[in-house]
């Protein structure tokens, strides 16, 4: 039996949410477990289906091999959702510029927004980094994934956590904290999920043939670790029933909310940064042919960067009721983050140094590159927004919203597309993506998307900061609430045309990955065809005695 | 409470800082001793060991 | 170089290559800033000013709250007056850590998509609430907020109060034995406007009561949900709270 564990465990699973929706004590939670079970059961009978019931033959060695098929599954997965991600990220935008497209209750934005949220950081981002954790450490450990069918369950089981977050958002299913939205008990799958994440992992790690651990690999770690702590203590809270969707949590007010913005400032810092910086010191390496522009640096970038993000949390509690001395700390650390963040981009850039032409020929270089400018340009906005002074007027606004986009568009998605670009040729054996020039228009759309986006929220943020606190001479506020909503009409349908910009590149991704999966190649002028290829060049360059 | 505060803060201005900044020195140096940088190139050589 | 340095920088290249070391090390690195930053507020008194008036919310008023959140409020309407001269006129005193201390989860928000909902509590009536929801363009042309109709057509389904409180009180707030037996009674009781409040508005001074959401015969969701908006910010008298002696 080939896969006679996956389904015991998902007919078992099937059986238990059945129970649970039978003796659901609220008619979400019957509803939510519905769901989930007939996911479970369609699982068992996909599974079942598959099965070759004769003996299978004794394998070849798999130690000798890496393993791979489970990273093939996740790089289509991350396009999907990422494709999906954007594609509700644009309709909230839209709901935002055109009330009208608001359809409750299901499809109401105070729930739109947090299935975008979660659509494009949890599960294209999340899906992105484990994947690209799952391939990078086994090529820079040189060993294949440790615990058997371990690395399935992990890619499944986060595939099940999506859908329980997704499905629970429209039905109304929330936490109520950002970023941490999933109720207690989607909250324990995937801690579950997350401490296996960990054990392939280390597992991997340990059972390495180098004997060093590539820096990375340090990132995907911190990333893994912090996360599983920052998940655990914050979504710490009491169900009121053990068959009921609705959970309490464990701290209330000030201190739920400082437990919040750490949790949410460090899935920026850990989930959005240390994990995409362990694919950002593989990736571009290995696109440009050249090491790490200098290892040491990226050495204290790393003790350096974890250290300090952790503290930078209160600086999203400016000017609240959260006790000065603790919003002082989250600003001071906040500022000092821009160091170790543009000594990470600066090692990144620096790679190139000496082949700068190869952004100019190779595209998908050049996504890589881009995304590390945004890096640098977003953690710099970041330490400014955190200074008092200057949060007094951009919190609140879409001013944060712009900024966040800048470094998710930007950073998180020009390097996972860049990864995927890398990726996909070699996971199944083409010598070359579909389509090169189809690279180069994704660049110019996706770029032109976020430079439209984050333009457009600078502006109407600062307008919005600015119309609020605006007296006229007699020292009475000049502007009602509700003309402030009214000024930002243009800019909020201009913000759809930088997602829908932004989308389509996408889309021409999804098209081009696809065409390469098939083994097709589009007959076009070939891209840069100024460069020649000299193979004696193409290979890394020999330390210096 | 107020004393605790001050206590705590008072810390965090001296001692406090002097450990934070020793430790950060230390761990500077100790990336760019002298005998690191061959260990580094080495490292930075990983990604290319595959194939 | 001395031995002493020789030493330590074995040590060091053990934690390049050891990996249950560099996952130690760097947990370690990353719980110095959640440890100072967090702990101090549980202990230290002053990080909740001490001020009369703020109370766990009735059952009616717990049951609307859950529907805030279950709604997404947040992600549009902060609950957070910041000390500024313009928040301040614009929306009230400003907001202070005792208001939202039985409050699991906060809801400070971070965006104002819609304006903060902080002290919304008594600016509006009843009906004006429910016509808002119903059909927010109606009231306030210039709205992007979606509607909320839905709610006064759903019959309110808060199964089991008491167990809600309970939930709160295990994770410390103050509901007594007398409000955990009469949570089913209370959740009715204040929204019909022929009730015996007596008992309520000993056991929650300051509830607002009668019917909410204009249908005395039903209690809706929408009933659930003007009851909490209406005692937003209303529970601490500023006529006498003194910040002078709460500096933080």
């Amino acid at each position: 039996m080939k896969y006679g564990t996956p389904v015991v465990l998902t007919g078992l699973g099937a059986f238990l949410t059945l129970l649970a929706a039978a003796f659901a004590q609220d008619t979400l939670f019957a509803q939510h477990m519905g769901l989930i079970c007939a996911v479970l059961a369609i699982a068992t009978v996909v599974l079942l289906r598959m099965e070759n019931f004769k003996t299978a033959p004794k394998s070849a060695d798999l130690q000798l091999e890496y393993m791979d098929t489970v990273i093939r599954y996740g790089v289509i997965a991350t396009a999907f959702w990422g494709v999906v991600g954007f594609l509700v990220g644009v309709v909230a935008a839209s709901q935002l510029a055109w009330p009208e497209l608001n359809f409750g209750p299901y499809l109401n934005f105070g729930r739109i927004r947090p299935l975008h949220t979660s659509a494009v950081i949890f599960a294209f981002g999340g899906t992105a980094l484990v994947t690209a954790a799952f391939y990078i450490v086994q090529r820079t450990c040189r060993a294949r994934l440790w615990g058997g069918g371990l690395p399935w369950f992990v890619f499944w089981g986060y595939q099940l956590f999506i859908f329980m977050a997704a499905t629970g958002y429209l039905l109304g299913i929330t936490q109520g904290k950002e970023y941490a939205e999933p109720e207690w008990y989607v909250d324990l799958w995937l801690t579950i999920v997350w401490v296996a994440f960990l054990l392939v992992f280390l597992g991997t790690i340990v059972k390495r043939k180098e004997p060093h651990i590539y820096v990375a690999n340090w990132f995907f770690l911190s990333f893994i670790v912090t996360v599983a702590m920052l998940h655990v203590v914050n979504g710490l809270s009491m169900p009121v029933s053990l068959l009921g969707t609705k959970s309490y949590s464990a701290f209330a007010g000030v201190q739920d909310a400082l437990t919040q913005w750490w949790y949410g400032h460090n899935a920026v810092g850990f989930f959005l940064t240390a994990g995409f910086l362990g694919m950002m010191y593989y990736f571009v390496p290995k696109q440009a042919n050249r090491p790490i522009y200098s290892y040491r640096l990226s050495i204290i970038h790393f003790w350096g960067l974890i250290f300090l993000y952790i503290w930078a949390g209160p600086h999203h509690l400016h000017y609240t009721a959260l006790p000065d001395w603790a919003q002082t700390l989250g600003m001071v650390f906040s500022v000092m983050l821009w160091m170790p963040s543009w000594g990470g981009m600066i090692n990144g850039l620096m790679t190139l140094q000496g082949a700068w032409d190869k952004v100019r020929t190779d595209p998908v270089l050049r996504m890589m590159i881009i995304s590390l400018a945004f890096y640098g340009m977003s953690t710099f906005e970041g330490p400014m927004m955190s200074i008092k002074t200057v949060n007094s007027l951009s919190h609140y606004t879409d001013w944060t919203i712009g900024h966040v986009h800048s470094g998710a568009l930007g950073w998180n998605g020009m390097i996972t597309f860049g990864a995927l670009y890398f990726l996909t040729p070699r996971l199944w054996g083409r010598a070359q993506l579909y389509s090169p020039r189809m690279v180069n228009w994704h660049f110019w759309l996706a770029t032109l998307g976020i430079v439209v986006y984050a333009a457009v929220m600078w502006v109407s943020g600062i307008t919005q900061g600015l119309m609020w606190r605006e007296y006229d001479a007699q020292g009475y506020l000049v502007y009602s609430f509700a003309e402030s909503i009214e000024a930002m009409h243009p800019y909020y349908v201009m913000r759809v045309v930088g997602g829908l910009l932004y989308l389509a590149g996408a889309i021409v991704m999804a098209y081009n990955l696809t065409m390469t999966i098939l083994g097709k190649v589009r007959d076009e002028e070939p891209f840069a065809s100024e460069s020649t290829f000299n193979p004696a060049s193409d290979k890394p360059l020999a330390p210096a005695e | 409470m107020e004393s605790t505060y001050q206590t705590m803060r008072t810390f965090a201005d001296s001692w406090g800082l002097l450990y934070m900044v020793a430790i950060f020195l230390f761990v500077v140096f100790w990336t760019f001793r002298p005998g690191g940088k061959k260990h580094g190139e080495d490292a930075a050589q990983i990604p290319f060991k595959e194939d | 170089m001395s031995n002493l340095t020789q030493n330590i920088l074995k040590k060091h290249s053990k934690l390049e290559r050891n990996a249950s070391l560099l996952l130690v090390c760097s947990l370690l690195a990353v719980l110095v800033g959640g440890i100072v930053e967090i702990v101090p507020l549980f202990y230290l008194e002053n990080t909740i000013e001490e001020v009369d008036g703020v109370r766990p919310y009735t059952p009616l008023e717990l049951a609307g709250r859950n529907i805030y959140v279950r709604e997404g409020c947040y992600v549009c309407h902060s609950q957070m007056i910041r000390p500024f001269r313009d928040e301040v006129e614009r929306y009230g005193p400003y907001s202070l850590a005792a208001e939202s201390m039985y409050d699991h989860p906060f809801q400070w928000g971070s965006k104002r998509t819609g304006p903060d909902l902080a002290r919304v509590g008594a600016r509006y009536s009843n009906e004006w609430h429910v016509q808002h929801l119903i059909n927010p363009q109606e009231v306030v042309p210039e709205s992007i907020m979606p509607k909320y109709g839905f709610l006064a057509r759903a019959d309110l389904r808060f199964d089991n109060p008491e167990a809600h409180l309970i939930a709160n009180r295990r994770v410390a707030v103050p509901y007594t034995d007398e409000m955990l037996e009469n949570a089913q009674a209370d959740l009715v009781a204040q929204a019909d406007p022929d009730a015996d409040w007596s008992g309520l508005e000993e056991r929650y001074p300051k509830a607002v009561l009668g019917d909410f959401d204009g249908d005395p015969s039903r209690l809706t969701e929408m009933d659930a949900l003007v009851a909490y908006l209406q005692m937003l910010g209303t529970l601490v008298d500023f006529s006498t709270y003194e910040p002078e002696l709460n500096e933080r």
